[in-house]
């Protein structure tokens, strides 16, 4: 477990130091959310409808960015082969570095996201369910992702290949996380089954989706 | 204490790169794989290490441990270094000191052993590559493991920083451990056999 | 006494049989086609729909067997990881164009039904879109596999992408199409116990057809799938040779 605990500090440590990687992705979801209604126009009416899609899309395409490195320089600097003769199996690594993608890139793009509904118009009832949905959310992004981030380690143009691969992969993620936000202003508790289907999901990519990225990983050490 | 590898054959793509090699090293002893490039040398160690699987063959340190994979016995230091640029050196080596399980106290003597303790709050990506590899190779003494895996361990090294290694490899030596090392260049090392991959697998006599 | 895959395994007597096969095969597609377009070109027109309808008897199968082809690449992935079948990358990698075309089939068979009957080309049903999302995770596993240069690293990396893709495949199919419940656009009925038989036996025919098609095409794809590899393995005992010549001519 202490290793677990020590693989995320250390991830998490230098995030910090580097602060590029937190700002880029804040600042790529802040920009997409700006380009739409630039585009389409202020309607507001029109806004309030489309704000819980494009929120959850451009929040998938800012996490997007940062998923590709996540073994990467672990492999460039010959972390990953230690690491991997370490105590912690493969499959604690993949879950240890998902969970410190979540905490430096989905929790952050998370806490973003009401400020974006601002500019968006989206509607007050939703914005408490807003909040809840991407914080239940994003981490099937972060771990899904990382099997992603695993297969894709070492091909070509791997950036855009593993766009192309989680797209798919997301779509659950991303209708319920839409619905349960939809559903929030309709009614008082209409958000709640596609909040607890949002909620599965996540919690069954955190079992499982570290299994296939060790997988992966095992495979790209060889 | 033994590292015994028992027929070990390594197929990687279409090349067969050893068949059936046979092997002991006994505690006390250090093991030069020696050959030419592509010869499998680190594949070999590689394969000691768990990264890779043979397609034939079997390996076991004795005596075992039910409890710990043979990878989990082993330091693995490979053609890099497992340095972190963003961390300084102390960070590198306090972290590898806990996820590997040793002692935090050990960290100093560490450092100290490798030339570093003058350089321990500088981000790793000052330092030269002669610097790094020794911190990289620092992690040898935080956590206690029985079998060394080196693999050109004094590439980037200068005259005074291979000393150190050879010192630093004949303690771990003295304590009873186990050293297998893939190298270009002899090591400086009080004793050593060597094993030769190549066209044939061969023992040599003692350096 | 060896099981059947087992004795398929080897890939010399998998060349000899499909080879005795294939033509078989093929003829009996051809045959089930033609006899299906025939009977969907006789059958009754939908009063509504005329001709159009017809697309149906196309659309469907392919529906069916983009679906089974993915089945099929997963059972491969399967085979390969857990059991290390030698066949299995074979049939995983032949598999794939076949099923991505097919799924492409039916999407275009479905706006091409879809433009007379709901006036648009696309209107996002929901079964439609989860055969577009089908016919992505097609792409990414052809994608993948052709951006990794070892090509036994490609294939087992493949293999997990497959498994993970038919593993998400049924959440996926639910979230898009959950949301139909609540939507009033009509979904394409083709509930079989309501279907008329003037109506079923052109779409069973044209499904045996194609599937027969898809079994002849996937079988064609691995013959040629082992020869190249056969090619590939004796290039590289030629560079092996030739540089061991060179180097002792050198000395």
């Amino acid at each position: 477990m202490s290793t677990f605990v020590e693989l995320v500090r250390r991830d998490l440590r230098l995030a910090w130091r580097e602060g590029g990687t937190i700002g880029v992705a804040l600042g790529f979801y802040l920009v997409v959310v700006t380009m739409l209604p630039l585009g389409i126009g202020p309607d507001l009416n029109l806004l309030t409808r489309i704000a819980p899609g494009v929120l959850w899309v451009a929040l998938l395409l800012a996490a997007l960015l940062s998923l590709g490195r996540m073994f990467e320089t672990d492999l460039e600097d010959g972390s990953l082969e230690v690491l991997a003769t370490g105590p912690l199996p493969l499959a604690g690594l993949a879950a240890a570095k998902s969970l410190a993608h979540w905490l430096t890139t989905g929790l952050p793009l998370a806490a973003l996201a009401p400020l974006l509904g601002l500019l968006l118009n989206l509607e007050p009832e939703a914005y408490g369910v807003l909040a809840a949905s991407m914080l239940a959310g994003t981490p099937a992004v972060s771990f899904l992702g990382a099997v992603g981030a695993a297969l894709t380690l070492r091909a070509r143009r791997g950036g855009m290949l593993l766009a192309f691969l989680m797209l798919p992969l997301f779509v659950p993620t991303l209708v319920f996380g839409i619905e349960a936000i939809r559903a929030a202003t309709l009614g008082s508790a209409a958000f709640v089954p596609s909040f607890l289907i949002l909620c599965a999901i996540s919690l069954a990519s955190l079992v499982l989706a570290p299994l296939a990225a060790a997988a992966a990983l095992r495979l790209q050490l060889q | 204490m033994k590292l015994i590898a028992e027929a070990l054959t390594s197929i990687r793509g279409e090349r067969t790169l050893f068949t059936d090699l046979s092997f002991a090293v006994e505690a006390g002893e250090a093991l030069a794989i020696t050959g030419p490039n592509g010869a499998g040398k680190t594949t070999l160690l590689r394969t000691i290490a768990g990264l890779l699987k043979p397609a034939r063959g079997a390996l076991r340190l004795d005596p075992s441990d039910p409890e710990q994979l043979l990878s989990q016995r082993c330091h693995y230091v490979g053609h890099l270094n497992g340095v972190k640029a963003g961390l300084s050196v102390e960070e590198n080596t306090a972290f590898w000191c806990r996820f590997l399980g040793g002692a935090s106290a050990r960290i100093d003597g560490a450092l100290a052993a490798f030339g570093l303790s003058a350089l321990r709050s500088i981000p790793a990506a000052y330092l030269s590559a002669g610097q790094r590899r020794r911190v990289g190779l620092a992690r040898l003494l935080v956590a206690e493991r029985p079998v060394w895996l080196l693999d050109e361990p004094t590439s980037s090294l200068d005259q005074a920083s291979q000393e150190m290694l050879a010192r630093v490899i004949d303690g771990h030596l003295a304590a009873g451990g186990l050293v297998v090392a893939a190298t270009h260049v002899p090591l400086g090392l009080a004793r050593s056999r060597e094993l030769r991959l190549g066209a044939e697998a061969q023992f040599a006599r003692p350096a | 006494m060896q099981t059947f895959t087992q004795r398929l395994a080897n890939p010399t007597r998998f060349m000899a049989l499909s080879g005795q096969l294939l033509p078989w095969i093929g003829g009996l597609a051809c045959a089930l086609i033609a006899m299906g377009l025939v009977m969907a070109f006789t059958a009754p027109l939908d009063y509504q729909q005329g001709h159009a309808a017809k697309i149906m008897f196309v659309h469907v199968p392919s529906a069916w067997l983009s679906m089974a082809g993915y089945a099929l690449i997963a059972a491969s992935s399967f085979g390969l990881l857990v059991f290390r079948h030698p066949l299995a990358d074979v049939s995983a990698k032949a598999a794939a164009p076949i099923g991505a075309t097919f799924t492409l089939l039916c999407l275009v068979t479905g706006m091409l039904w879809g433009k007379p009957m709901w006036g648009a080309y696309w209107v996002w049903d929901p079964r439609l879109t989860s055969v577009l999302i089908l016919f992505f995770l097609y792409l990414g596993l052809i994608a993948l596999r052709a951006s990794i240069e070892d090509e036994a690293l490609a294939a087992k990396l493949t293999a997990i992408l497959a498994i993970v893709g038919i593993v998400m495949l049924p959440v996926i199919k639910f979230s898009v199409e959950w949301n139909s419940l609540h939507q009033p656009a009509s979904v394409m009925r083709l509930g079989a116990p309501t279907i008329h038989p003037s109506l079923l036996w052109p779409l069973l025919v044209m499904a045996a057809g194609m599937t027969a098609l898809f079994a002849a095409l996937h079988l064609k794809a691995m013959r040629n799938e082992i020869l190249r590899r056969r090619v590939k393995a004796l290039r590289a005992v030629e560079v092996e040779a030739a540089g061991g010549l060179a180097s002792q001519a050198a000395e």
